[in-house]
């Protein structure tokens, strides 16, 4: 377990940014699942907890969810069903456990920009946008790519479209870490094909995206899922091997492809 | 630090360390039902309930709980029990290490889930890990459990 000197529950965004760069050994506490696991020892732990960040909001245009919401709220949402299908409940549901999801933020889950993350997979075959509370707002593309600053991952906000969508992972046994994942949607005629931990951090596939028609025959899909091949890198480690996942990537894409046209 | 929070029922004041982890904090306060079974944030054997929902008290600092009610097992002590027993009938806890934790989590469970099929209890129990057993006789417990609950069955 990490040590911390200080604990402070923010009472507005400003005061945690402002506590946050007071000293370099300061840290935005999210749900704890992955830093307990580390042994660090803090200054002060910035509590985001009572600033109504735990929330999923509908505007006109997207969704926007808090940092400090919780997966088991992702996967329970009524409201991210309705827009989007079963794909974010479909990527957080294997993870660990109930009480585990009952903790873990979306704040701590993607800014961390973990490569084996579920999440993070599946919220970029959506679009989304990161909101930082210094470095302003990003397409979670672009956010991926940057180098880690420290800041403040206030919220997501995901544009609501006539997204159809499906999640499709491997895992060794339940609850344990994707050997690969893939979330695949389509809005209108155009396609978004991600795959995450290849084992390397979630991207988009999109050469193979382009090959795909609204409503592609089995050759198409074909095409495409050899294009996902053709274009992403895949490696291997302690799940897999880069020949396994690339097999693997191709029946992941075929069958979301397949459930998308469904 | 000072902390107040309700457990049980109970309300307690505290000073602690900012980085008390919670079940700490709970088995120094005299919980002793709850357990430590990884490093990881996997096996669910220290789970509580904060504000009626399942916890994993081994990655929560006490700090958090500020103003929260708990709930271990000391807690619903009758439920517990009478769920004790349809494991006993089922031969389903061997060294019962994991059984607190595990019957918090069927507990919560059976508050959230309406008539869950055996695939909704298995996936809500999946971060509940047991190191003796099969699950099987687990999944039958429940299984008569939920129906005596509905006036259906009995434990034998
Ligand atoms: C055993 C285990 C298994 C896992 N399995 C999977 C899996 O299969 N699939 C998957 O997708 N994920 C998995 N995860 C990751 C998990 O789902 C969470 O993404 C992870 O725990 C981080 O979320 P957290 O809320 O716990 O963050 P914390 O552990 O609290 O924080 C993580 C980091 O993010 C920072 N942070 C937190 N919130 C913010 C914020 N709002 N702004 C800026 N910085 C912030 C913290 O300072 C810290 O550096 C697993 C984690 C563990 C521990
Ligand atoms: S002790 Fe294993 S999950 Fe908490
Ligand atoms: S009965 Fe021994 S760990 Fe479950």
């Amino acid at each position: 377990m990490f040590g911390l000197k200080e604990y402070r529950v923010a009472q507005s965004l400003d005061q945690a940014d402002q506590l946050l760069h007071e000293h370099k050994n300061n840290v935005i506490l999210g749900g704890l699942l992955w830093m307990r696991m580390g042994r660090k020892n803090y200054h002060t732990g910035i509590d985001l907890s009572q600033l109504g960040l735990d929330r999923i909001l509908e505007t006109e245009e997207a969704i926007e969810i808090g940092c400090m919401t919780r997966l088991r709220q992702i996967e329970t949402s009524g409201i991210l069903d309705a827009c989007f299908g079963r794909v974010l409940a479909d990527a957080v549901s294997h993870i660990v456990g109930v009480q585990f999801r009952n903790a873990a933020t979306m704040g701590g889950s993607v800014f961390s920009r973990f490569s084996f993350s579920d999440v993070v997979t599946a919220l970029l075959a959506l679009e989304t946008h990161v909101h930082l509370y210094r470095g302003g707002i990003l397409p979670l593309e672009t956010f991926l790519e940057s180098s880690p600053q420290r800041d403040i991952l206030v919220k997501l906000s995901l544009k609501k479209k006539a997204w159809k969508t499906s999640y499709q992972s491997h895992r060794m046994t339940a609850t344990d870490f994707p050997v690969l994942a893939a979330a695949i949607s389509c809005c209108e005629d155009r396609w978004r094909i991600s795959l995450g931990a290849r084992p390397s951090r979630a991207k988009l596939a999109t050469k193979a995206a382009a090959l795909l028609p609204k409503k592609p025959d089995a050759a198409q899909i074909a095409a495409a899922c050899d294009q996902v091949v053709e274009e992403m890198s895949f490696g291997g480690n302690q799940r897999g091997t880069r020949e396994y996942r690339e097999i693997l990537a191709k029946v992941l894409v075929k069958r979301g492809v397949e459930a998308v046209c469904r | 630090m000072q902390i107040s929070c309700d457990i049980n029922g109970k309300a307690y004041t505290r000073h602690i360390e900012p980085d008390l982890v919670l079940i700490d904090f709970l088995r120094d306060l005299g919980f002793l039902s709850l357990k430590q079974g990884c490093d990881t944030t996997n096996c669910g054997l220290c789970t509580v309930w904060v504000d009626g929902t399942p916890r994993l008290s081994c990655a929560m600092l006490a700090a958090g709980i500020q103003g929260r009610q708990i709930t271990t097992i000391e807690g619903v002590e009758k439920e517990a029990a009478a769920f004790g027993q349809f494991l006993a009938a089922q031969g389903a806890d061997q060294c019962g290490f994991c059984s607190p934790g595990f019957i918090m989590n069927v507990l919560a469970m059976e508050r959230e889930l309406t008539d869950p099929s055996d695939d909704q209890i298995k996936h809500y129990l999946a971060g509940n890990l047991c190191r003796c057993t099969g699950y099987a006789g687990q999944m039958r417990a429940i299984t008569l459990y939920l129906g005596a609950r509905k006036g259906e069955l009995s434990c034998e």
